[in-house]
């Protein structure tokens, strides 16, 4: 039985994977048995930074985590200062945070999109779907300034506007991509070749999900109806919306949950358009952040956690980043038994892995 | 499978999604960050901007008149922009072009005529 096995490595390079991570796979003929992750191939320790940084320039630095979600990465941090520190921020910040952010969710699902693509072999879904989001990034470079990492948050709000007539333009912009998103919505969804490598394949019960603490699109492709935009930060207490939730718990459902959320992100940013106020979009921060703070935010990937804790100095104590990929390695160490080994590519980019917020 | 024929049919007989670079350039965005620019005769030598910096690529030196940017640690947040009190930092919206050697920018200026001006014709 022993002599049957071999460990194959998968990475810390390998053609699906943007960013290193490696899994030792125990196989069995073509069978995994079991996967063993090594992380830490690019930590890069920006936690510890708030001994040097002071607690303003840390959203710069909380931005960098990631750079696909990395408005809402800033966002997280500010929203935890804010938190600590009981600042009320202005109405219409709280808005455009939730605009930038729902931009920066339909670009990540639309580069997601084009990796699963990729990672097909669907040349031309990939190139489609990098198309459409150019458009996204082009709207974020009209609106802020910067394509990806956006520097827009601060302590206290914003520190760009959006004028009306760019407003206008989002609101284009999100039909224009609905129209687009939805022409290639049945070669996404009804596909021969991507339901074969898709259905059935990598199934996590909604008990595993929940306990394994998952998080985002792979927990609600379980049946678990969480979403952390429910709990009503920033300005999404402000607007309506349903969580996408499926069922069936394989990749598949998690392609469609993240298929359909882009839609679910359109329609939030024609609503914030709709009823943004006029006022400010910062307040003056003063003190320092002493005591401690939490924040859940839902990120594309999923749920991230801030912690932190100031001590009256203008550098934070410590701060400590969750991110969603990290919670939803175990997730993916359970889907990977008994798979193939040429599913796991699909795998593991099912679970949409980003292993430099993982490692921070 | 017959799904993306349409898509696929638009991109095979319309116009390339690219732009021909460099004979086609595309318009720079009013909004958008090219690179950090100084008018070091309006500067002060106040060391704000070298403060507030999250990247650590300003140095100011008040005694030597010497403002210095490391342009390529700058992220181009604007920040400094922002904590210039004599608004003499700004943003152009050119991107920074290829270099083969890295330098900084340093920028010797007027030692501000303030209170030592003042003290000499009192
Ligand atoms: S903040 Fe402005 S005036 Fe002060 S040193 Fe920097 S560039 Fe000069
Ligand atoms: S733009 Fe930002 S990174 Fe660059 S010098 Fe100014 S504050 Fe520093």
């Amino acid at each position: 039985m022993g002599d049957r096995r071999t460990v194959i490595p998968f990475g810390p390079q390998h053609p699906v994977l943007p960013e290193p991570i490696q899994l030792k796979l125990v196989l069995e003929d073509e069978k995994v048995v079991e996967a063993l992750p090594q992380i830490g191939y690019i930590h890069r320790g920006l936690e510890r930074l708030v001994k040097v940084r002071d607690f303003n320039q840390m959203v710069f630095v909380a931005e960098r985590i990631c750079g696909i979600c990395s408005f809402q990465h800033a966002m997280s941090y500010c929203l935890s200062i804010e938190r600590l520190m009981n600042i009320e921020v202005p109405e219409r910040a709280d808005y455009l945070r939730v605009i930038w952010s729902e931009l920066h969710r339909v670009h990540s699902h639309l580069l997601w999109l084009g990796l699963m693509a990729d990672a097909f072999g669907f040349e031309a879904m990939f190139m489609e779907t990098w198309k459409i989001r150019e458009a996204v990034v082009d709207m974020m470079e009209a609106t802020a300034g910067s394509r990806v990492i956006i520097s827009t948050c601060q302590v206290g709000g914003v520190r760009r506007d959006i004028a009306p007539e760019l407003l206008q333009q989002i609101v284009k912009l999100a039909d224009d991509v609905q129209r687009r998103v939805k022409a290639i919505e049945h070669s996404v969804l009804n596909d021969y070749t991507i339901k074969k490598r898709t259905v059935d394949k990598g199934v996590i019960s909604k008990e595993q999900a929940w306990k394994l603490g998952a998080a985002g699109p792979v927990l609600r492709a379980s049946g678990v109806k969480w979403d952390a935009r429910m709990i009503g930060y920033a300005g999404y207490k402000y607007l309506n919306f349903e969580p996408v939730v499926e069922t069936a718990g394989d990749c598949y459902a998690r392609t469609k949950v993240r298929f359909r959320e882009m839609f679910v992100a359109l329609d939030l940013l024609r609503q914030a358009v709709a009823k943004i106020p006029a006022g400010e979009i910062n307040v003056k921060v003063k003190g320092n952040p002493e005591g401690e703070a939490f924040i859940q935010v839902e990120q594309p990937r999923g749920e991230v956690t801030y912690t932190v804790k100031g001590n009256g100095t203008k550098n934070l104590e410590k701060m400590h980043v969750r991110t969603p990929t990290f919670a939803n390695i175990p997730a993916f160490l359970t889907m990977l038994p008994g798979c193939e080994l040429a599913d796991v590519p699909v795998l593991a980019l099912t679970i949409d892995p980003c292993i430099s917020c993982t490692e921070r | 499978m017959f799904g993306m024929l349409s898509p696929i049919l638009k991109n095979g007989f319309g116009k390339p999604a690219t732009r021909l670079y460099p004979f086609e350039k595309r318009e720079a965005f009013d909004k958008a960050r090219g690179q950090l620019e100084i008018d070091i005769d309006k500067c002060i030598f106040c060391g704000m901007c070298q403060r507030k910096c999250p990247s650590t690529c300003l140095n100011v030196e008040k005694a030597a008149s010497k403002w210095e940017l490391d342009p390529y640690n700058c992220v181009i947040c604007g920040v400094c922009v922002e904590a210039c009190p004599t608004k003499c930092l700004s943003l152009n919206k050119v991107y920074r072009t290829p270099v083969y050697v890295k330098e900084n920018q340093i920028k010797i200026g007027k030692p501000p005529v303030k209170k030592t001006a003042a003290k000499e014709n009192a």
